[in-house]
């Protein structure tokens, strides 16, 4: 048996070694949740990296190169997250990444890609540990989208000025970086803006009854609950809203962004409004452009998460081209030194620290569908 | 229950109550059957489940050490959450569970409750006095008694040991079964693991009430129900799971065999 073993190390390296290698090829890996409790996320997310792929293969490749590449599923998990990262990296050997798509999944994500110096975009996670860690830029880690303080604050003073908000409650999941971190910012926000916070109470990851949190906020008197978590718990929390006859506005961050939160939810969440990234009922030709692609290819409308993964995989791809190389570090160089780029989602430009700058869409949910509010300029 | 007869924590009873959760949701969402029909396949469903993991994984184990039977407990129970999340059994997603009626709430004096709660109350109190009839008032309730006092003397005495450890584990799953279909209703998202924390939580509740009491889980359940409320309503819901837990060990302190639970003594 050990024999065996020998036998085979020389022969793996030697038949590798024999193969001819394609020159002329870039591999490129993506992580997303295709199963677990947001797949409706890494579903659009993937099918919007394809489409992007296809059309630089179509058009000849970047920079002289192909692209290949290898999608893995991280099922929306932190651990699982780390293991395809780990896989991508070392076994792989991917020159470069997009992903992961929630904060909690990519900020294990963005410490192994550091770690190997493979520079990576994520087109959605927006909590600020993501590309900075206590102080400290992680400098192979960008991202297509804006962070959650912006996201909290844009959602803060849409509730005071245009909801005319007075006294408003949060509730977030405490295990949880993203609805923690926005939860926090909203809190501050609103109380800068000259509202009241009257209850600011967590839940953990798997509950599912909310009703001794939810008596609690009907005591406090607050006129909006603000619900920084993804559509799944939204939904649950929703309802049991409804049924236990709150009269509150809710609002939430881009988490809510997905067809299954009126599935769940129905007709509680009618009326809440939630801050997203880019409106297929925006009017710009991109956009509109963008839409009918999606729609042709796999019958729906995109939701945000798909754009920003397409803007992203052409974000990385425009890097790739301007690089010229397949080197990861030149790749980096290229991605942090993006202006102006034309996205789907609008303009972006990559600051100091990998993060986009750029604006912000308010949607309102009115007949099981959304629509579009406004956009807020950072 | 079945802690108490054969001294092995059933890890994987959780497990069997997302079975009959999934069940519920099938046939409500695929084949639209009526509820009293719904339950009957949930518990039917989990029951079956649960008998044949008692004569293909513990009753092997009957006489191999309790450590052994241990394990397999928490393998069954793996096995279940992730053979059940694979695409071709239930899947990995979570999945939205369908009202099968309307949701109507009242308020009477400052406090709602939904037609939901109303039907979940009923239910828990007619399968308590189900349950409480079945092992004080049947043969086959007494053989579970008999078994849990002295497995070696009940056989002996002509119980059928076997088939009375089956029943056991089938009437304990049929409960969760209709538990698990109940829970979807009540909140309406299910998913493999969903289990897990109701399992855990069931056996705490079961030890704080005491072992092999019926209305003694009962009470433990609702003590630890009501500390979480209570913690969440009046301090802080950080602190909702510490606080219920410390309060099971004070108890046990106080009393080790649980608040109702009859001292027994460990024959070695």
């Amino acid at each position: 048996m050990k024999r065996c073993w020998l036998l085979l190390a020389v022969l793996i390296p030697a038949l590798v070694a024999v193969v001819p290698t394609h020159a002329k090829e870039i591999k490129i890996g993506l992580i997303t949740p295709l199963s677990g409790d947001v797949k409706t996320f890494g579903e659009s997310v993937r099918n919007s990296f394809l489409i992007a792929v296809e059309e630089a293969n179509a058009r000849g490749g970047v920079a002289g190169m192909k692209i290949t590449y290898v999608i893995q599923d991280d099922k929306n998990d932190a651990t699982e997250a780390a293991n395809v990262a780990n896989l991508l990296v070392n076994q792989q050997r991917v020159k470069a990444i997009v992903g992961s798509v929630t904060s909690k999944a990519t900020i294990p994500v963005s410490d192994i890609i550091q770690a190997s110096k493979v520079p990576t975009i994520t087109p959605t996670a927006t909590n600020p540990k993501v590309t900075v860690a206590d102080g400290k830029r992680k400098d192979y880690m960008f991202r297509a989208c804006f962070i959650d303080p912006f996201q909290g604050a844009v959602m803060a003073k849409f509730s005071r000025e245009t909801l005319k908000g007075k006294s408003a409650a949060v509730l977030f999941d405490a295990s949880n970086d993203y609805s923690k971190g926005i939860a926090e910012v909203f809190r501050d926000e609103f109380r800068k803006q000259g509202g009241k916070v009257a209850a600011f109470e967590s839940y953990g990851k798997d509950d599912v009854d909310f009703s001794a949190l939810l008596t609690k906020v009907k005591a406090s008197g607050a006129d909006v609950l603000f619900l920084p978590d993804y559509y799944n718990k939204v939904g649950l929390i929703a309802k049991q809203v409804q049924e236990k006859g709150l009269k509150v506005r809710l609002v939430g961050p881009d988490g809510w962004d997905s067809p299954d939160l009126v599935k769940i939810a129905g007709s509680a969440i009618e009326g809440g409004y939630f801050s997203n990234h880019y409106s297929p009922d925006d009017l710009r030709p991109e956009v509109v452009a963008w839409v009918k692609k999606y729609k042709e290819k796999h019958g729906q409308v995109p939701d945000a998460l798909g754009t920003l993964a397409y803007d992203a995989t052409n974000l990385l791809l425009e890097a790739i081209r301007k690089a010229g190389s397949d080197d990861p570090k030149k790749i980096r160089e290229a991605l942090a030194s993006i202006k102006d780029f034309k996205g789907v989602s609008g303009k972006s430009t990559l600051d100091r620290n990998g993060d986009s700058i750029k604006s912000a869409a308010i949607l309102k949910i009115e007949g099981g569908k959304q629509k579009f509010v406004k956009m807020v300029n950072p | 229950m079945v802690y108490g007869i054969v001294r092995l924590i059933n890890f994987a009873h959780g497990d069997v109550f997302m079975v009959g959760a999934f069940l519920a949701f099938y046939a409500v969402e695929k084949f639209h059957l009526p509820l009293p029909a719904v339950f009957a396949l949930a518990a039917g469903g989990s029951a079956f489940l649960a008998v044949v993991i008692e004569r293909l994984a513990y009753r092997p184990l009957r006489n191999a050490p309790k450590i052994a039977a241990l394990i397999t407990a928490i393998g069954i129970s793996l096995f279940l959450e992730y053979f059940t999340a694979l695409h071709q059994v239930f899947g990995p997603n979570y999945y939205a569970f369908p009202r099968p009626f309307h949701v109507v709430s009242l308020e009477i004096g400052g406090i709602t409750f939904t037609n939901i709660q109303g039907i979940i109350l009923l239910s828990t109190l007619a399968s308590l006095g189900a349950l409480q009839y079945v092992v004080y008032r049947t043969k086959v309730g007494r053989g579970m008694r008999a078994v849990s006092h002295d497995i070696v003397t009940a056989g002996l005495m002509g119980v059928n040991v076997n088939a009375v450890i089956s029943f056991t584990f089938g009437l304990g799953a049929a409960l969760a079964g209709v538990g698990g279909a109940l829970y979807g209703i009540a909140y309406p998202q299910i998913n493999t693991f969903m289990g897990v924390m109701p399992g855990l939580k069931a056996f705490t509740a079961a030890v704080l009430g005491g072992i092999g009491s019926i209305p003694g889980a009962v009470l433990g359940a609702l003590i630890m129900g009501q500390s979480e409320t209570m913690t969440t309503a009046y301090l802080s819901s950080t602190y909702r799971d510490g606080i219920a837990f410390v309060l099971l060990i004070a108890v046990l302190l106080w009393k080790p065999t649980g608040i109702l639970g009859k001292a027994r003594t460990e024959k070695v």
